[in-house]
């Protein structure tokens, strides 16, 4: 075969790079390289330096060192049974690109994953190099993300965590039994572990000593995973409930949800559907629902009996849909949480509502100028010149808001 | 009736400076025009001297941070907003801290303006290699901004940037960045800048990294607007990827699944191997 030039590797590389969802460059320390004495800064918002015509952003360099894998998950494009063509960039390779495309300004860091090549270890050796060769020789004070390899052994794991911002593992699918069927040699026990390890190493750090110095930073931006949606027959109830053990259990940052989308040289096992996108986006927006809104995973999922997601209307309106009893509020005196409730008001929203009515009484014309999505709120709530009357009870109310019947597709 | 020149390179201070004296001594909006980089001509330019500093009046910190923002943004009204929202200010204390009020949220809209500005250069300045050899590489980029935003953005290159020397022109205003010092110039017309061949291995990255099957172009369009499309490397791509995207997706669909591949069955044999070691 004849030798793949770096053009060549990087398409290959990086077109199996690009179904991890995350490409997040935020959360971490502040660095920066105004001594002159390196390259790059972190500044808490990450930045998005392009977008796909897929609609996602392009913040990092994602990449795999690797797409050679000893493992055959089904749904992945690199699985061992796979045809696609195969690659593997040098460590100085990987370090080139990264510095070169940062001195552009195209990224704002590397995300580094890859197959897994010989054994574990191994592999989760070579992705260190990298990451000591970038911080350590080049200087380099931009981002770096880490994907962890399940089953590498836990002082790998803690290493990465000293170069990386962030390190995540994906638990893949959102059962067990899934990941038996679809991911053979992956062990959802081990991947939870590993979890576990970096939890720990992370608050270990964070800990100040007798001295009352703090430990070298670890992960300073967290960690997350990923979940891939639609492979299997999981309903978006277990799914969420899944997402909640794992932000409480392992501290994640962020799951990511990965609709499953068509992959060059599939396998037999799975159907080349459309990717379910917009499931994907109301997972999303339930994901935020439970962490910033006070929603619980029962109330979101309570709304159809066979536990999944309404796909016309947002989950926020679904719920207020199904609750009108609590409706309508008055934003002149509702308490915090029955405001955060309302479809149609953000955090920001409701923050600055809080703040504006210690001074006055708010009317309608007020909430849209702070932000507001009143086509959404009108109906649940009361403010000084407004009340939605027989609005807030209509029969017809939801039709407001769900999208015209459709004919079916063929898909 | 005070004219007030603001230079285009340092409006921020000169704005500031000028609105304490003006505030300090009484002097009602209507009184002043805010004369933006000798915009107004000669017409207009009669010599009051701007009263001296005799009075401090405090202003809240909110309305401060708001005016650095403000001042950068392109509407030729902002300052004189500005002015009379300070104006107000005098007799309700507490003005900032209503978020409804009609000229505030309109002040506070021109922020998020300059603010999404400042973070669209950020992100969408496009250096390219200068190869001049020495000590510190030097790179130079072209950018269109909306507002005037080169000089509060600039620093931010310098923190991230600051083991290279680098220029970014614009129309407005160029930024440069030389032995650690950042200076800034008049507006230019685009320069000639050299090829980079990294920008071809970048593009190759972006057709790459895009999923065929996900195909959403307004939320790119939303997020990457098509007026900086020409100052974008790899947006040259977009109309193909767009175009052979439905193509590319059906061939995945119509491959009949492969056999696979001989090394497979090998590596399964050592791996199953392996596993039965370990129980």
């Amino acid at each position: 075969m004849a030798r793949l030039d770096l053009s060549q590797k990087l398409a290959i590389l990086s077109d199996a790079a690009r179904y991890d969802a995350s490409c997040a460059s935020s959360g971490t320390i502040r660095r920066d390289s105004r001594d002159g004495k390196g390259l790059g800064s972190t500044e808490g918002s990450g930045i998005c330096h392009a977008y796909a015509p897929d609609g996602r952003c392009i913040s990092l360099l994602k990449i795999l060192m690797t797409n050679f894998c000893i493992y055959d998950c089904a749904y992945c494009i690199n699985r061992v049974s796979s045809n696609v063509q195969r690659a593997r960039f040098s460590v100085d390779e990987v370090v080139q690109l990264t510095i070169e495309f940062y001195r552009r300004n195209y990224i704002e860091g590397l995300f580094l994953s890859s197959g897994i090549i010989q054994s574990p270890d191994k592999t989760m050796e070579d992705m260190l190099r990298i990451a000591k060769r970038l911080r350590e020789v080049e200087n380099f004070r931009g981002y770096i993300h880490l994907k962890s390899i399940p089953d590498a052994a836990p002082e790998l794991i803690e290493q990465a965590g000293l170069y990386a911002d962030r390190l995540s593992i994906n638990v893949e699918l959102p059962t067990d039994n899934s990941v038996k069927a679809y991911a053979p040699e992956k062990n959802p026990a081990t991947i939870r572990k590993a979890m576990g390890d970096v939890r720990a190493c992370k608050d270990v750090a964070g800990e100040r000593s007798y001295t009352g110095k703090r430990g070298k930073r670890f992960v300073p931006a967290g960690q997350s995973t990923q979940m891939i949606v639609g492979a299997d027959g999981s309903t978006d109830a277990t799914i969420l409930g899944q997402s909640t053990q794992l932000y409480g259990n392992y501290k994640l940052k962020r799951v990511y949800y990965s609709a499953f989308s068509p992959i060059p040289d599939a396998t037999a096992k799975l159907p080349l559907i459309k990717p379910p996108l917009v499931r994907e986006h109301r997972l999303y927006q339930a994901d935020w629902l439970l962490r910033f809104y006070g929603f619980g995973v029962d109330e979101i999922t309570a709304a159809r009996p066979d536990g999944n997601l309404d796909l016309e209307v947002d989950p926020k309106l679904a719920w207020a849909l199904q609750n009108r009893a609590q409706f309508p509020v008055d934003v002149n005196k509702g308490s915090k949480e029955m405001l955060l409730r309302i479809p149609g008001f953000g955090t920001r929203t409701v923050g600055r509502i809080l703040t504006t009515r210690r001074h006055r009484r708010l009317r309608y014309d007020d909430l849209l100028r702070m932000g507001a999505s009143l086509k959404k709120a009108q109906a649940f709530i009361t403010a000084q010149d407004w009340s939605p009357g027989g609005l807030t009870d209509s029969a017809n109310l939801r039709a407001r808001f769900a999208p015209p019947p459709e004919q079916l597709s063929l898909f | 009736m005070y004219t007030v020149p603001l230079p285009r390179i340092g409006t921020d201070i000169a704005w500031r400076d000028a609105a304490k004296r003006l505030i300090g001594a009484g002097v009602s909006p209507d009184q002043i025009l805010w004369d933006f980089d000798t915009e107004m001509g000669e017409l207009f330019a009669t010599a009051t001297p701007l009263p001296p500093v005799t009075r401090r009046i405090k202003a809240p910190q909110s309305f401060v941070e708001m005016a650095n923002w403000v001042v950068w943004h392109k509407d030729p009204q902002r300052f004189a907003r500005l002015y009379a929202l300070l104006w107000r200010l005098r007799h309700q204390p507490g003005l900032m801290q209503d978020r409804a009020d009609s000229e505030l949220a309109k002040l506070r809209h021109m922020e998020k303006g300059v603010h999404r500005c400042k973070h669209k250069m950020k992100a969408f300045v496009r250096f390219r290699d200068l190869r001049q050899g020495g000590d510190r590489r030097s790179f130079a980029a072209w950018f269109e901004p909306t507002h005037h935003t080169v000089e509060p953005t600039a620093p931010f290159f310098a923190r991230r940037f600051a083991d290279m020397d680098w220029m970014i022109a614009t129309p407005d205003v160029t930024a440069q960045f030389v032995d650690g010092n950042l200076s800034f110039h008049p507006g230019q017309p685009k320069p000639d800048l050299p090829e980079d061949a990294t920008e071809a291995l970048w593009g190759t990255y972006f057709c790459n990294i895009f999923n065929p099957a996900r195909l959403k172009v307004s939320a790119m369009t939303s997020e990457m607007p098509k007026k900086y499309w020409k100052n974008l490397p790899e947006a040259q791509h977009i109309q193909g990827l767009i175009a052979g995207a439905e193509a590319k997706v059906q061939q995945m669909r119509d491959t009949a699944p492969t056999l696979p591949p001989e090394r497979a069955a090998k590596i399964k044999r050592q791996l199953g191997g392996d596993q039965a070691d370990d129980s």
